[in-house]
């Protein structure tokens, strides 16, 4: 009885649960802003990647290599501590967005990119022979393929980067993990943390399931 | 109908091409024949400017396919009908959506159109019951005979191949080279890489042999198999049929 005491106790689940409720949906818009942000940043960053130009991808590659380099919290902490040393205030939640965004472009430029260096040059010549421009190309034949062929390292790391929105409880960011364990430390049981543990299950596996099922879907053989 | 005029082409320092002159009349089937690395492959590319001629004119219909650039290439593009040796449909398109992509993205008709095109087109090469296949669902011969079908659904004025049966199982070989034939009894304008001889003697007009970038010679499949004239061809075809020599 000691292990329902310690980590499910009824009295202290009742109690945390309504602040708990906010904190999953902080959690939750969170994470759909940085992953829609995210992917579409990293997508476009690929796409200027293919035009080949060194002024653009000199800046982009910088970016991809630096943002899978630095750990997300240093920048986030650099971000939220440092930046108002220059007079630009953002609060918890925009560095959070920022950062984690950032992050998560980095890695899906390259994702996008790996894709694409990937599709056949075939694939490429057919369009372009059939008097395709290289912009509906891109579009309709490689990108497709690039996508489907990044989605399983996509979700990983979608799934990755939202897990740490829980960096946000070291700049006062009312999200899931936050909450409970300032929960913790108040009512001195670990009820709270293992809410957290629920909440982040009852968001992540149904997204874990439902991209299996996408890879399934897109899978095709070559 | 199209003109190759003194056309060069280097990959940097190595001179691939060298002063081909090819003039291909309206409805004619030209054969080009050759060993590996002669340039063949080189040559059909740079007509639809896959890859960039280093000097030279490619005249089609009188327009300069070489002076184009940007959306007018594109435009020219869909006068040039191409097939590759490795089919190249889009793995992630069903076989009528191959069809009908250029037809709407490139020559902009309705979604109804293209449809009823790629139809006719896919009845044409005998496969109007795979349209709603994926290209991963067909044999190679069936591959190909799509990609046939891409390519002439955009109304082309010349169709290119690039050794259209190089890649398939020689069982399936027989059903791309009838669709070729009957191509060629519709009087399409033709120019096929291709190592089928058989095919030559049977449907070509005419016979160019090149050889280390150089169109060595020319003439009617008689000409050219049965009395070839340069050392060069006659060593080429003691070399496919070894027997015959
Ligand atoms: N992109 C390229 N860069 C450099 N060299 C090339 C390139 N493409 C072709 N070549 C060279 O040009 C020469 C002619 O090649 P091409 O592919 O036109 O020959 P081919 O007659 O089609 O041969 P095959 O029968 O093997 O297809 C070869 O020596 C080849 O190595
Ligand atoms: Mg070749």
């Amino acid at each position: 009885m000691r292990f329902l005491d310690t980590f499910f106790d009824g009295a202290v689940m009742a109690k945390y649960l309504p602040d708990l409720l906010s904190a999953i949906v902080t959690t939750l818009w969170l994470s759909v802003i940085i992953v829609l942000g995210g992917l579409a940043l990293g997508l476009v960053l690929a796409c200027l990647r293919t035009l080949g130009r060194w002024y653009l991808t000199l800046p982009i590659v910088a970016f991809a290599d630096i943002g899978r380099a630095l750990p997300p919290l240093v920048v986030i902490l650099i971000f939220y501590f440092g930046l108002p040393g220059l007079g630009l205030n953002l609060s918890g939640p925009m560095v959070l967005i920022l950062v984690l965004g950032g992050v998560l472009a980095a890695f899906a430029e390259e994702i996008f990119w790996a894709g694409l260096t990937a599709v056949a040059k075939g694939q490429w010549e057919a369009g372009r022979a059939t008097g395709l421009s290289f912009a509906q190309t891109l579009f309709e034949i490689a990108l497709p393929q690039a996508i489907r062929m990044g989605i399983p390292p996509l979700v990983n790391r979608a799934l990755a980067i939202t897990k740490m929105t829980a960096l946000g409880s070291v700049i006062g960011v009312k999200e899931i993990l936050a909450v409970s364990s300032s929960a913790q430390s108040f009512s001195g049981s670990a009820t709270p943390l293992t809410m957290a543990a629920l909440a982040y299950l009852a968001i992540f596996l149904p997204v874990v399931i439902l991209s299996r099922l996408l890879e399934r879907r897109y899978a095709w053989a070559v | 109908m199209l003109e190759i005029n003194q056309l060069e082409k280097s990959f940097g320092d190595t001179q691939v091409l060298t002063s081909i002159d090819l003039s291909v009349k309206p409805g004619e089937l030209v054969f080009v024949i050759g060993p590996s690395g002669s340039g063949k492959s080189t040559m059909l590319r740079c007509c639809n400017r896959l890859e960039e001629p280093t000097s030279g004119s490619i005249l089609l219909d009188g327009e300069h396919v070489t002076a184009c650039h940007g959306a007018a290439l594109d435009k020219m593009r869909l006068k040039i009908g191409m097939v590759f040796q490795g089919f190249h449909l889009y793995p992630h398109k069903s076989v009528l959506a191959n069809v009908m992509l250029a037809q709407v993205k490139a020559l902009k008709r309705s979604k109804e159109e293209a449809k009823a095109r790629a139809m006719e087109m896919l009845d044409h090469v005998g496969l109007a019951h795979k349209a709603d296949a994926m290209p991963s669902e067909l044999s190679g011969g069936q591959q190909q005979r799509v990609a046939i079908a891409r390519a002439l659904a955009l109304d082309p004025k010349v169709m290119l191949f690039d050794e259209p049966t190089s890649a398939l199982d020689p069982e399936l070989v027989g059903s791309v080279l009838k669709v070729m034939k009957q191509l060629r009894d519709e009087g399409m304008t033709m120019v096929v890489v291709s190592h089928e001889m058989d095919f030559a003697r049977e449907a070509a007009d005419r016979v160019v042999f090149m050889d280390g970038g150089v169109v060595v010679e020319a003439g009617t499949p008689e000409e050219i198999f049965g009395s070839p004239k340069s050392e060069r061809l006659r060593a080429f075809l003691s070399r496919l049929h070894p027997s015959a020599s």
